[in-house]
């Protein structure tokens, strides 16, 4: 029999178990080849359950489980590497109905997502706290500034960082509203760090290798970069200085 | 980087990151670990600074989990080349796969699935292991699986399967002990037949672990290969059988589901050690 056969029906329990299975005495092997399908099932389930712990908590057991056994036979893993598996799940859960009392689900997805990629990434040697310092005024507007692999930035109009500690029961029930978000990384453990108005797109601009005079301008009139700059030097998420 | 050239003849254990601080105070009976390739694969962070410093301390068997070798089709080249990147930097004491297959279509479907033995399918697994092989620039271990059904298209039986792969490829194999209990309670055969049929002689490491009791359609029993519990009696009896033909070898305790506290599982290092002291009073 081809794996193909052996594959298709893996994943739609509606099948027939395939031909030319047997128990051993040449019996079909009905139930036993439900074993596999289980095995499939079950460890996808726990390694999205494992990568999106506060979505999780949030849909409850049933609920999770009944969602991601629709999300891995839409989007199976593309790798081996099940430490980046779940990508695709915010999106995912954007097209779901049916989650009309968790409408902010999908961004805490994107926040969980966030988080174990900062988690995943690479190592890199900050800049010292105060290294903005030593630039001379007249050349810090068009200075450029490398930020660590490990800084992703998430945006939302729903308080993610409170909704994910509270789900996880690490903070009290969310009050703010809209919320910009940096995942920074001093060590080894990822934190969000809320950020004030338009610090998204400043970070965004960082990233995308912007002048740092430029980065603030296209934030609009009257943003003030200071708080965003002594996070990320506090948090060692900047690594190099190009004057 | 130090590099512990092989695994000793004594008690490892998959190594588990709650376990971390706990090993490097003392690891007690466990004188090497075995980490899933896949779980190292990203770019940096905390996965890749223990183990670092892990393998500074024990030698380090890497035990891949996704390479699909019994696959239909041709070996995930992205994903040899991280594993080359992996072996390459980490230069571990040994690496090992699975007779198996998890990839197909490219969806990788997260579990060891079966394949018929064939002449066929002995040819596809023997390219892929000297591929493997020559990516990697050495000698790798292959593992029996456990199984829960038989393919009637089956020619051969698996340590005679196993044997030849060995004999044409010149890997070595991985005995997981529990593996044959449980597969030979699933398909009626006689474990200890299994282990004096196995090339033990090529054998560079043996597994035990954990299994779950279920039954089939017909009320028979059919063992679930969870790695989530103790290694039961009947598999550490199995292991003794096996060590007075092979002598002493590398033996890894696998507990990956449920993980238990240290003290748990250095407990059940501790009766490995003993299935080897008790080998060695022997001779």
């Amino acid at each position: 029999m081809s794996q193909q056969a052996f594959h298709h029906a893996l994943l739609d329990p509606a099948r027939p178990v395939p031909d030319g299975l047997t128990d051993g005495a040449g019996h079909p092997a009905g139930r036993r080849y439900a074993v596999y399908r289980n095995n499939v099932a079950v460890s996808l389930t726990e390694a999205l359950i494992t990568g999106f712990p506060a979505c999780a908590a949030l849909l409850g057991a049933d609920n999770m489980s009944r969602i991601a056994g629709r999300f891995l036979r839409q989007h199976p893993p593309a790798s081996p590497l099940m430490i980046h598996w779940g990508a695709a799940f915010p999106a995912f859960l954007d097209g779901l109905d049916g989650l009309g009392r968790l409408p902010f689900l999908s961004d805490v997805a994107r926040l969980e997502l966030a988080l174990r990629r900062a988690y995943h990434a690479a190592d890199a040697t900050p800049v010292a706290p105060d290294a903005l310092l030593s630039i001379p005024e007249d050349r810090l507007g068009l200075a450029r500034l490398r930020l660590a692999p490990s800084i992703q930035i998430v945006k939302s109009r729903w308080p993610v960082a409170e909704i994910r500690a509270y789900a996880l029961g690490l903070g009290p029930a969310p009050t703010s509203g809209a919320q910009e978000i940096a995942v920074l990384r001093p060590d080894y453990d990822p934190e969000p760090h809320v950020l004030p108005p338009q610090g998204h797109a400043f970070l965004a601009a960082l990233q995308a290798n912007m002048p740092l005079a430029a980065a603030v301008t296209q934030c609009g009139p009257g943003f003030d970069p200071a708080p965003c700059l002594a996070l990320l030097l506090g948090h060692g998420a900047i690594t190099e200085i190009l004057t | 980087m130090h590099s512990f050239t092989t695994l000793p003849a004594a008690p490892g254990v998959g190594y588990k990151p709650q376990h971390y601080a706990e090993i490097l105070a003392g690891a007690g009976p466990v004188g090497w670990l075995e980490i899933h390739a896949e779980n190292y694969m990203g770019d940096g962070g905390r996965p890749l600074a223990q183990l670092r410093a892990l393998a500074e301390r024990f030698p380090i068997s890497v035990h891949g989990v996704g390479l699909s070798i019994g696959g239909e089709g041709r070996l995930d080249a992205e994903h040899l080349a991280r594993l080359k990147h992996l072996v390459g930097w980490l230069n571990p004491a040994s690496f090992s796969e699975h007779l198996a297959w998890s990839t197909h279509d490219s969806a990788f479907l997260n579990d060891l699935l079966p394949l018929p033995y064939t002449n066929a399918t002995l040819d596809r697994v023997v390219a892929h292991v000297d591929e493997v092989q020559d990516t990697l620039g050495r000698q790798m271990l292959l593992e029996n699986p456990s199984s829960y059904l038989a393919f009637s298209e089956s020619t051969w039986d698996e340590p005679d399967f196993l044997r030849e792969i060995a004999r044409r490829t010149g890997c070595g194999l991985l005995l997981d002990v529990n593996n044959v209990f449980v597969s030979a309670t699933n398909l009626g055969f006689t474990p200890q037949a299994y282990i004096e049929g196995f090339a033990l002689d090529q054998v560079g490491e043996i597994h035990l672990g954990g299994h779950d009791e279920d039954e089939d359609d017909h009320g028979a029993p059919l063992l679930i290969d969870s790695h989530g519990r103790e290694v039961a009696d009947p598999v550490w009896a199995l292991l003794s059988h096996t060590l007075v033909r092979s002598g002493p070898k590398p033996l890894l305790i696998e507990w990956d589901t449920d993980v238990p506290a240290w003290p748990v599982l250095a407990e059940e290092a501790r009766r490995a050690e003993e299935a080897l002291a008790r080998l060695a009073v022997a001779a």
